[in-house]
């Protein structure tokens, strides 16, 4: 057991936390979401992460990542969440659909889309969700039926990150009905400049628009883009899932992190004496610490079975409830004040911080999905489903 | 950054774990040592193992897990840095001849196993001989060790002699000092009182060393018990989902049932979480980091509240089954209440807490001596 970097670790964290230091662009400090502007710039900012060797840090040499371990894309994320520094656009491709490519892809489909998810010439987005279908994904219904050499898509996805600037999507569709729902799945990739395909943004609670409609009419999709064979969706959506929550969890603990460091200076500022609040936020930055461990010995045990535990939906978990309860304690301790959408600064960080720290127990698996995979999973306890 | 236990170290647990699991009558003293537990972290030329805390770790969390009603705690948590003043205690130590606990507390004064100011009992030193005299209270097993490593207040007498609090080995002899062990909710645990009226002590710790040893001791001891914690939520943990997979109530296992399996998962997602707090702590106190100390409180704030829901949770997943005297759950639950009250409760850790985090002066204000860094505000 070591705690500390080791010198090459440390060396890393170094380079890194300079280079965030000296080219994250103005206009993209203290991110907080992909806005229009911050979506223009986006790719601009992607490909300087590619260019300095950031992207694909744990994908093999041979797809053109760096081949490095584990840690040291913890490290990136903590270091990226503490510098308030926009991530690579590309998250999806590079977390979800690059590793999902690896491993059911053809040659000639890694040739073709692995480079341009690493230089971010390609931003991806993922088709997952429907409106009838969020926790229950088996039960998607896009159509896909074969045509000849095509695959005429038709159907409506909902909760898509990054639709509206995206090249590609990881589309999860319907090629079979009756029998086992999960049979009748298959996994295409779909051009999303393809005709037939509409965007609309979905405004959500902070009134700010980070997901997507996605609807899909006549759409035709090649043949060749099919992933794994038709009605083999499921098992390649699997891995697309196990790869999400990886070492997702660093992003999440270096976000709460500063989270934690405003709401410590929040308290220093206006409730320094009151005893109840130096309580709370005492607890968050246990909780934190906890959060951060928590992540580092679910690091261990993935270097150890290069398989996600069950540390990730643990982590998951506790920091949705975590970030909503720091936001809340936040708010309260602003007052009404923080009620007043042109008020100062602070108050217009910790509403809106506040208000999207409602979706952190919905978005990438509900804590009621997260419970039934702790209690099914990790307890063995009868499935109730 | 490895956040792993070694092989040596993953077989220590496997060891363990099978040895107390058939030993359901509990463990002598002389076994544990001879399992090489007592000298653990006691160097070989002491007859010890030579092994560090990260060792003591793993057996704190698994004698938490078994409920074990020896002086563990006492002689290897609270007891051994001042023994280690003397490296005939550790041998005894290491060889099972001696059980030890620490007695500070005092009728009149604080919890804190960092507070000096305002000892009652003294040590006044008479021809070369310390004799102490007066009351300590809840002394963790004080019915069942050999001897007492008790904090007492040097007089200045003879004038020059060194002044202040101490740490003195009292060793039991017939029926002296005068022991009363209380009806203590933990049975497995019980608190004491001791009485000395000029008993004869050897001065272990003088007044020099001896913020430095109990900063020390405090941050072995509420890390200790961190892990215990972990190890008794565990197991709280095991019987509940146990209980869920086999009663059937409505035609299926409870365990079917979102009302209860939620409850078990949020059990699990606490426990884990106050695992990793017990293992950063111990690895701190192993290394003597700076920031040993918040990480002990934090440690033991939260594995001590997790224990406790763990085992309140369970006992209800039970129904009412987990109410009744002859069920485990109550020994359990009965060990984390203990473990919780404990030098102070969740909220009391978090006050200090809060005073390094949240206080510019809070470097001053760190009750355990220590200075506490400023870089702990995140």
């Amino acid at each position: 057991m070591d705690l500390t970097d080791g010198p090459e670790e440390a060396a890393f964290r170094t380079t890194l936390r300079t280079w965030l230091e000296e080219n994250v662009p103005d206009e993209l400090r203290r991110f907080r979401g992909w806005n229009d502007r911050a979506a223009e710039l986006g790719r601009e900012w992607s490909k300087a992460l590619h260019d300095a060797g950031y992207a694909g840090l744990t994908w093999p040499r041979a797809y053109g990542g760096a081949g490095l371990p584990w840690s040291y894309q913890a490290t990136y994320l903590e270091e990226v969440a503490r510098a308030e520094a926009p991530p690579h656009m590309g998250v999806i491709g590079l977390g979800m659909a690059g590793p999902t490519i690896m491993s059911h892809g053809s040659a000639e489909q890694k040739a073709r889309y692995l480079p341009k998810i690493l230089s971010a010439e390609e931003i991806w987005c993922q088709g997952f969700s429907e409106p009838g279908s969020g926790s229950d994904l088996a039960s998607v219904r896009t159509r896909a039926e074969l045509r000849g050499d095509v695959f005429v898509v038709d159907g409506q996805k909902v909760w898509s990150s990054f639709a509206h600037v995206a090249d590609q999507c990881i589309l999860l569709t319907r090629t079979a009905t009756g029998g086992d729902k999960h049979d009748g799945l298959t996994y295409l990739i779909v051009d999303m400049h393809s005709p037939g395909v509409e965007v609309r943004p979905l405004r959500q609670i902070t009134g700010e628009a980070e997901f997507n409609e996605i609807f899909f009419t006549g759409v035709e999709v090649p043949k060749a883009n099919l992933l794994g064979a038709i009605g083999e969706g499921w098992r390649v959506a699997m891995t697309t899932l196990l790869h999400e929550r990886g070492t997702f969890g660093f992003a999440l603990s270096g976000a709460l992190e500063v989270a934690v460091r405003k709401l410590v200076a929040l308290v220093r500022d206006r409730a320094k004496d009151d005893t109840l609040v130096r309580d709370r936020a005492a607890r968050e930055w246990i909780e934190l610490q906890a959060l951060k461990y928590t992540n580092y010995r679910g690091l261990a045990s993935l270097k150890r079975t290069g398989v996600p535990g069950p540390e990730g939906s643990v982590a998951k978990l506790r920091w949705s409830e975590a970030n909503q309860r720091l936001t809340k304690l936040a708010i309260e301790i602003i007052g009404q004040e923080a009620q007043v959408i042109d008020g100062d600064a602070v108050a217009a960080y910790w509403r809106y911080q506040q208000l999207r720290s409602r979706g952190n127990t919905i978005e990438a698996g509900t804590s009621e999905v997260l419970r039934n995979i702790i209690a099914e999973r990790v307890l063995g306890l009868p499935r109730g489903r | 950054m490895d956040f792993s236990f070694t092989p040596e170290q993953d077989m220590l647990r496997t060891q363990a774990r099978s040895f107390l699991d058939k030993r359901t009558d509990g463990a002598t003293w002389k076994e544990l040592a001879g399992l090489g537990w007592t000298g653990a972290s006691v160097p070989e030329a002491q007859g010890g193992a030579g092994l560090g805390f990260l060792e003591e770790a793993i057996v704190f969390e698994e004698l938490g897990r078994a409920l074990y009603s020896g002086p563990y705690f006492a002689t290897v948590g609270l007891a051994l840095p001042a023994l280690a003043a003397a490296p005939e205690l550790l041998t005894r130590v290491a060889s099972g001849d001696l059980a030890a606990t620490l007695a500070w507390r005092e009728p009149a004064g604080s919890a804190s196993l960092a507070a000096l100011d305002g000892l009652l009992t003294e040590a006044r030193c008479v021809k070369d001989r310390w004799l102490l005299s007066g009351a300590k209270h809840l002394v963790p097993d004080a019915g069942t060790v050999h001897a007492f490593v008790v904090l007492a207040r040097t007089t200045a007498d003879p004038p020059g002699g060194p002044s202040g609090p101490a740490l003195f080995l009292v060793e039991r002899n017939g029926d002296r000092p005068v022991v009363a062990v209380a009806d203590t909710v933990d049975a497995t645990r019980p608190l004491g009182q001791l009485t000395l009226d000029d008993d004869e002590g050897t001065l272990l710790v003088a007044p020099s060393a001896i913020a430095e040893v109990m900063a020390r001791t405090r941050a072995r001891a509420l890390t200790a018990l961190a892990l215990e914690a972990v190890g008794i939520a565990s197991q709280a943990l095991a019987l509940g989902v146990g209980h869920a997979k086999t009663r059937e109530q409505f035609g299926k296992p409870i365990g079917v049932y979102q009302a209860v399996s939620h409850k078990l998962a949020d059990i699990y997602a606490e426990t884990e979480l106050a695992r990793s707090l017990a293992y950063w702590a111990a690895w701190c106190v192993a290394e003597r980091t700076p920031d040993a100390d918040l990480a002990a409180l934090a440690a033991k704030a939260y594995a001590a509240e997790a224990a406790v829901g763990a085992c309140e949770r369970s006992i209800q997943v039970h129904g009412g089954m987990g109410f009744t005297w002859d069920h485990p759950l109550q020994r359990y639950y009965k060990r984390a209440l203990w473990i919780e009250s404990f030098e102070g409760s969740g909220a009391a850790h978090r006050a200090e807490i809060a005073r390094a985090i949240l206080d510019d002066d809070g470097a001053e204000a760190g009750p355990s001596g220590r200075m506490v860094r400023s870089r702990w505000t995140v």
